[in-house]
């Protein structure tokens, strides 16, 4: 068997997959009738419809040419991992993690960390003018979203304020 | 006339430097939330909702409002320049307006929105006060089969913007209101697909979907390719000023999309977001004059005719608010919630109860759009700066705003983790072809779709033929039908293609 089309042979996939969760999910919820519909009804519907479509899809990219293939290409690991491990970092660094006793660092310690750690996913990484960057948007942050919008952000780690 | 008197009365009101500097504030505030990615008026509105207990109602509503409309204005010019919404509306400006910023033609593309918004904020302005009274009658009319069939349409429309596969943008859409639907069902209290999380049965925050699939999955898919065709906007700006050729092009554009976002924001479930959607799906439908550039690279109209059309809408969506109660999206909602902190009830009441509340915030939002076309062509100059700043420097700063932005909403690290989720499903949509700008839109109409066809079903005991049967609701989906037609019409389509072919 020939793909035709690789990027819509796996979204059509994708589609069918998530579809065909949704569905079976809804049917652990009371479907009900159309005139009285149950929290399962609407859920059903789509995710049947979304199953079929992405069948659809699979279909098409299994039978239609396509000039080059639409190939997926090559996946940017090194963005991927460093953006979303940033994201997930400051969000640990903020908040702190209770169920693994990981004390709240606060708003500036996270900026820090997001920024170090964001700035490794370019192809450039000058520490010193990374630095630089972290300290310029922490004050620009501490400015505008503690003093000016006064968000309710703990700013400094726990274990200093108390 | 009763027109004249009732909006001297509203300018008489609005006029107090108390209001004219909550006017100020609201405006100022909003522009810089509107700017900022990842923190839009939804969650600024909310934040300072339990400040206003303290103004009198008046410059409370008029500081919330101008926060809103504000927003619209500044959200235009981070989808310009940052190819990120900063607002839910300005969806569809990142995509004709970021290519033009691309193409160097940053300035042109800001001075239309801002122009196109502030003519419509007062086309909008003055619709609302010339035609509350009798337009709320229409929107009586509307039962939920009505609202149901107009969504449809609206869905539709989505699917004939999307670029690419129209079998895939169907397919987002569907993900869009499935994914809607995570959270408490309103009907039964019973927690769908929250997987017995507690933070999920609140349901996935608009903002956490929004920022995850366009800012992170972008600067995922943006660091991935290589220096030379990786998207960087250039630096060299041109001009502040629309050509006189742009200015002729924008003209209708910004006429056809203030009189569209007008007609949709009176309508619940429309709103800005799906004025903007029409209104650019309506400029790309009409042909291109010779010379002109197709839409998806950088076409003014593109930008012109949504930033209009959502500015108007965003003002004639108070008109559901202020006389039926009704909030017609999520931030008038708000809207109900700071009138209620002030012992105001919503409702059709409000405007003989409360005249000063009701034409102050009329008058006052006339005020404010010229504030903020003042605020903005001035200021314009130092957005574009930000042009020159290298993308090394600006994408952890943009990562920074969208962590801050999402974890504001709720002030919960849940949310931070859910973005990075979507940041991830993003990245995979990019890869896959898969067009995100309709999963939004499914995500936010999900639940409201969903109550309408349980009310219109209830309403016609089971019988789906009421959808046809209403001439108000066939004639919606009528439309729908014919723009879908229209669209896989072989002639069409193949043109369509073409159109999307360089993208």
């Amino acid at each position: 068997m020939n793909i035709k089309s690789q990027k819509d042979f796996f979204s059509g996939l994708l589609f069918t997959a998530v579809g065909v969760a949704f569905a079976w999910g809804a049917t652990k919820y009371s479907l009900g009738t159309g005139a009285r519909m149950g929290p399962g009804y609407f859920p059903m519907m789509l995710g049947v419809l979304m199953a079929i479509l992405g069948a659809v899809i699979t279909f098409k990219a299994l039978v239609v040419e396509t000039e080059d293939g639409d190939k997926v290409g090559a996946w940017a690991w090194k963005p991927l991992v460093f953006i979303i491990a940033a994201n997930l970092l400051f969000g640990l660094m903020l908040g702190g993690l209770p169920s693994i006793k990981f004390p709240a660092f606060g708003l500036i310690a996270a900026i820090y960390a997001l920024t170090l750690v964001a700035a490794l996913a370019g192809e450039e990484f000058k520490i010193k003018e990374v630095l630089v960057l972290a300290t310029i948007l922490a004050i620009m942050s501490y400015l505008a979203f503690i003093v000016l919008l006064k968000l309710q952000f703990p700013v400094w780690p726990a274990f200093i304020t108390g | 006339m009763d027109l004249i008197n009732n909006l001297s009365l509203g300018f008489g009101v609005a006029f107090t430097p108390i209001n004219l500097m909550y006017a100020f504030v609201g405006c100022l505030l909003g522009t810089l939330i509107g700017v900022l990615p990842g923190i839009g008026p939804l969650a600024t509105i909310a934040m300072l909702l339990p400040a206003t207990y303290a103004l009198p109602p008046v410059s409370a509503l008029i500081m919330l409002a101008g926060i809103y409309y504000g927003a619209q204005y500044g959200g235009s010019t981070t989808a310009i320049l940052v190819n990120l919404p900063g607002e839910s509306s300005s969806v569809v400006t990142v995509i004709d307006g970021y290519q033009m910023a691309r193409k160097g033609r940053a300035g042109p593309a800001l001075a239309a929105a801002g122009l196109g918004s502030f003519f419509a904020g007062c086309v909008g302005t003055l619709v609302l006060a010339a035609f509350a009274v009798p337009l709320t009658e229409v929107a009586f009319k509307f039962g939920p089969a009505e609202y149901f069939s107009l969504m449809i349409l609206g869905l539709i429309g989505a699917v004939v913007l999307a670029s690419g596969s129209l079998l895939k943008a169907v397919g987002m859409i569907l993900l869009g209101l499935l994914l809607g639907l995570v959270g408490t069902d309103v009907n039964s209290g019973v927690a769908r697909f929250s997987f017995d999380i507690p933070e999920l049965t609140d349901g996935i925050g608009f903002i956490v979907i929004a920022m995850g699939v366009f800012g992170y999955g972008e600067i995922i898919s943006n660091l991935g390719k290589h220096e030379d065709e990786r998207e960087v906007f250039t630096a060299d700006v041109k001009g502040l000023m629309p050509t006189l050729e742009d200015f002729k092009r924008m003209t209708p554009a910004v006429l056809r999309g203030t009189a569209l976002g007008s007609l949709l924001g009176i309508l619940p479930g429309g709103g800005a977001v799906m004025a903007a959607f029409a209104a650019y799906t309506i400029e790309k439908k009409t042909k291109l004059q010779p010379g002109e550039v197709p839409f998806g690279q950088g076409n003014i109209r593109g930008v012109a005719a949504p930033e209009s059309a959502n500015n108007a809408a965003s003002q004639t969506s108070f008109i559901p608010l202020l006389t039926l109660g009704i909030p017609p999206n999520a931030v008038m909602a708000l809207m109900v919630g700071a009138m209620t902190i002030h012992n105001i009830q919503p409702g059709p009441q409000v405007m003989t109860s409360n005249p000063e509340l009701f034409w102050g915030l009329i008058a006052s939002m006339w005020i404010g759009n010229a504030m903020l076309i003042v605020l903005n062509l001035p200021l314009i100059g130092m957005w574009i700066k930000l042009l020159s700043v290298p993308y090394r420097w600006l994408f952890p700063a943009i990562v920074l705003f969208c962590a801050i932005g999402v974890y504001s909403t709720n002030n919960n690290t849940f949310d931070i983790w859910l973005v990075g989720l979507f940041g991830f499903i993003g990245y995979v949509f990019i890869k896959l072809g898969m067009e995100p700008a309709p999963l939004l839109l499914g995500f936010i109409l999900g639940p409201m779709m969903e109550e309408n066809l349980r009310r219109a079903l209830l309403l016609s005991r089971g019988d789906w033929s009421v959808f046809v049967t209403r001439g108000l609701s066939a004639s919606l989906l009528a439309v729908a039908a014919l723009l879908l037609l229209i669209v896989l019409l072989p002639a069409i389509k193949k043109k369509r293609e073409e159109a999307f072919v360089d993208e």
